[in-house]
């Protein structure tokens, strides 16, 4: 019997824990599993369903296919109606119906989750919130929006921006996700460095628990500490504990003055220091610092023909200011870019103080997903780690992968320690994904990162909750799924782990 | 060669911005609205950052006329590579009736006074979409002009030049000192990276009047008035092609 040093002990106590979740499939922790056993949709189902949303209920499988496939084109579900409500009260003679029916749900809105938590794995129905885009009231003065789910974000961007807000959060899907999923996907974005998390930002909603029941805790309140804050159990739950319908939000002020500067490093740990410097010099009107490495900006010029603002270098750097006033923001902005340059943590950059500018660099960062979709097969992880880490991890993952890999890259948040470390193949390959699962997630482990930084768990990586999270934690979050969904209709599969039950 | 450019450069409300009329109809909204440089502007700058790279000419003049704000659009110019400035301070009422046929009148004496020997314009203003100061340039100078260049060459000391017209394209050669203005597809212009900005704020915008050059900015035009575009009708959307042929019997179309 070897020695085994201290760290093999740790290693081995975490495959011994983290294969609690591996359910069904040990081999393939992200796989659906077995069907549990829901009622099947009948003709009385549907009778009853047509009468409720006649024009609404949706039964035609070409209608139905892009409702079941998730939008990297990874997941498909077998789902035979799609219904589209348009009221918190239709919501509601829904799931109640469905719960006493014992038939699963699927909420959905824009379809644009990344970790297939937002279609069906079998036959659920698909409860969609695309007619549920009323912005219900907005105030002026405090910038409380209250809106029904199925808002798209962009739309709201438009409605505020015209009364000079804007929303506190902005992800590359705004053309198409709704405010419902975001919050209920607890949304993280290129903003959050700014204006913090949706669970700062949201003040109330609205949410139809499984058994049908209105839980109204809409407020417009600022603060409120008048018992527990139910509405964090359903910011980020996935659809797993009620079907959210409306949502208020504190949005802040359009800013004055906006600029974005896209910057070159010639190494991460200038980028760190860069990172540093920014803080420091441009402190409270800093709104974004995002990066991407030079992987990245190759298949953006390859398969977006976009083009590259500056220098080759290995790693780029987008960085936005906003504040109230022009003058002062470019002053600030400007001495901090004389430093970086001087100082050569920066080797080369660009600045945009107009808007068709501004749009221009930030596709850069924006569109590295859409590049990627063009590369075949992507595999994907958002991972939260220490920020001088972040990029160990890419470059560990390229040694670890080698050939087998077509392309290894990361971008992301890095202000916020959040990075997307992306892996190509030409199509999937199950040798590839073995090469890379377990491995990322015990990496990621070992720094007490997060495997899921901001896309949530939904059906690939439920099973992997427990390198994140110890399993006291993830047995009180299952007696809460059983408080709230005692028969489990709400997006079954997802979230939470399979070992669960 | 020593052949100096002189680049007109126009600061106009950002292409991405909702234009409003304001409420009194005299005009749109320009106070706190972002403004940039003329996209066609840009063209011409970076065509004429282009020849002096070519070593085809040696100094390139970016002017602009208008208020202080101007300025901005002319360090934009340095910071791509033209080599200094010209400010025509033109501001309040002149400026809001400040047209082709004045802008026109400056230029030419401005070519004079620099002896320029090349002229680059954008085609057009995305504000008032006139088209027209390359050309009465042109006219005032008696000089040839190149309008709606896509393509631009400097053949011994002759210009050729490929236009965009209804029709195709149109290859002229015409002699110099001459006006050219630029189209959209002349070429991609390059973004002003930070070096070149840092070295930017060191080159030299000297201020001239209208009146140092003997040009008169009144207005011969009045704006009677602005307004928005009519607002489109919402359509109708229906149920089955039964409705479909009620609600047009309906609207008297069959």
């Amino acid at each position: 019997v070897t020695d085994l040093t201290a760290v093999d002990r740790a290693l081995i106590q975490h495959r011994c824990v983290h294969s609690r979740g591996l359910g069904a499939s040990p081999g393939n922790p992200g796989a659906a599993p077995p069907r549990l056993p829901f009622s099947r949709v009948t003709q009385e189902d549907l009778a009853f369903f047509r009468t409720l949303l006649p024009g609404r209920t949706i039964t035609d499988p070409d209608l139905l296919k892009s409702s079941n496939v998730d939008w990297l084109k990874t997941v498909e579900g077998n789902s035979e109606v799609l219904l589209r409500p348009k009221t918190t009260e239709e919501v509601s003679q829904i799931l109640r119906y469905c719960n006493e029916r014992n038939l699963a749900v699927c909420p959905q809105g824009g379809n644009t989750g990344l970790v297939g938590g937002s279609v069906p794995v079998f036959d659920e129905i698909i409860l969609s919130t695309s007619l549920m885009k009323q912005v219900i009231t907005f105030d002026n003065i405090s910038g409380i929006l209250t809106c029904q789910a199925g808002c798209v974000l962009e739309n709201l961007s438009n409605y505020l921006e015209e009364r000079d807000f804007i929303m506190p959060l902005d992800l590359g899907a705004k053309g198409s996700c709704h405010i419902g999923g975001n919050v209920s996907t607890n949304a993280g974005g290129l903003r959050l460095l700014r204006y913090g998390s949706l669970r700062g930002t949201v003040l109330g909603l609205e949410v139809v628990l499984a058994d049908g029941r209105i839980l109204n805790c809409l407020a417009t309140l600022r603060k409120d500490n008048t018992g527990y804050d139910l509405k964090q159990l359903f910011i980020g739950s996935e659809g797993t504990l009620g079907v959210i319908t409306a949502v208020s939000i504190l949005c802040p002020r359009k800013p004055k003055a906006v600029n974005v500067a896209f910057l070159g490093c010639s190494s991460f740990q200038q980028l760190l220091e860069t990172f540093q410097c920014c803080r420091g010099m441009l402190g409270e009107i800093l709104s974004a610092f995002e990066f991407l490495d030079a992987s990245c900006m190759s298949l953006l010029e390859k398969h977006l023909k976009l083009t590259n603002p500056i220098t080759e270098s290995p790693f780029y750097i987008v960085i936005e200011t906003a504040g109230s006033n022009a003058t002062h923001d470019e002053e600030k902005l400007h001495k901090f870019l004389e430093e970086v340059m001087t100082s050569s943590l920066v080797t080369d950059g660009t600045v945009a103080t107009e808007a068709t500018k501004i749009k221009a660099l930030w596709s850069l960062r924006e569109r590295v997903t859409e590049a990627l979709t063009h590369e075949g097969y992507t595999y994907k992880y958002d991972i939260s780690l220490p920020v001088e880490k972040i990029y160990d991890l890419v470059q560990d993952m390229r040694g670890h992968l080698g050939d087998m890999a077509k392309n290894v890259v990361g971008y992301g948040h890095v202000g916020d320690g959040n990075l997307h470390l992306n892996i190509t193949s030409p199509s999937k390959d199950p040798a590839l994904l073995a090469a890379i699962e377990p491995y990322v997630y015990e990496w990621t482990s070992k720094w007490k990162g997060s495997i899921s930084a901001e896309h949530g768990l939904g059906l690939k990586k439920r099973n992997y909750i427990y390198y994140s999270k110890p399993s006291e934690a993830v047995a009180l979050m299952g007696s809460i799924k059983a408080m709230l969904d005692p028969k489990g209709i709400l997006n079954p599969y997802k979230t939470l782990p399979d070992n669960i039950h | 060669m020593s052949a100096r450019v002189l680049v007109g450069v126009k600061r106009v409300i950002d292409y991405a911005v909702k234009i409003r009329v304001k409420p009194d109809r005299t005009g749109v909204v320009t106070d706190g609205v972002k403004h940039s440089m003329n996209p066609f502007c840009e063209i011409a700058v970076e065509e004429a950052v282009k020849l002096k790279e070519k070593k085809l000419v040696k100094e390139v003049v970016a002017v602009s006329c208008g208020p202080q704000q101007v300025q901005e659009t002319i360090r934009t110019a340095l910071a791509m590579g033209a080599d200094r400035g010209i400010h025509v301070e033109v501001s309040g009422k002149d400026y809001e009736t400040l047209g082709p046929l004045q802008v026109s009148k400056i230029l030419a004496a401005l070519a004079k006074k620099e002896q320029a020997d090349l002229i680059i314009l954008g085609k057009q203003a995305i504000d008032d979409d006139c088209n027209q100061t390359g050309q009465m340039t042109a006219a005032l100078l008696d000089w040839p002009q190149g309008t709606f260049a896509s393509e631009v060459n400097i053949e011994a000391d002759k210009l050729k030049v490929v236009r965009e017209i209804d029709g195709g394209l149109e290859t002229i050669k015409i002699n110099l000192p001459a006006v050219v203005t630029a189209d959209l597809r002349l070429n991609t212009p390059r973004y002003a990276t930070l070096p070149n900005i840092m070295k930017a704020k060191k080159k030299k915008i000297a201020n001239v009047k209208p009146a140092d050059l003997g040009v008169d900015v009144s207005s011969r035009l009045e704006v009677l008035k602005v307004d928005e575009p009519p607002q489109r009708q919402a359509g109708v959307k229906v149920e089955t092609v039964h409705d479909l042929v009620g609600k047009l019997k309906e609207a008297g179309r069959i």
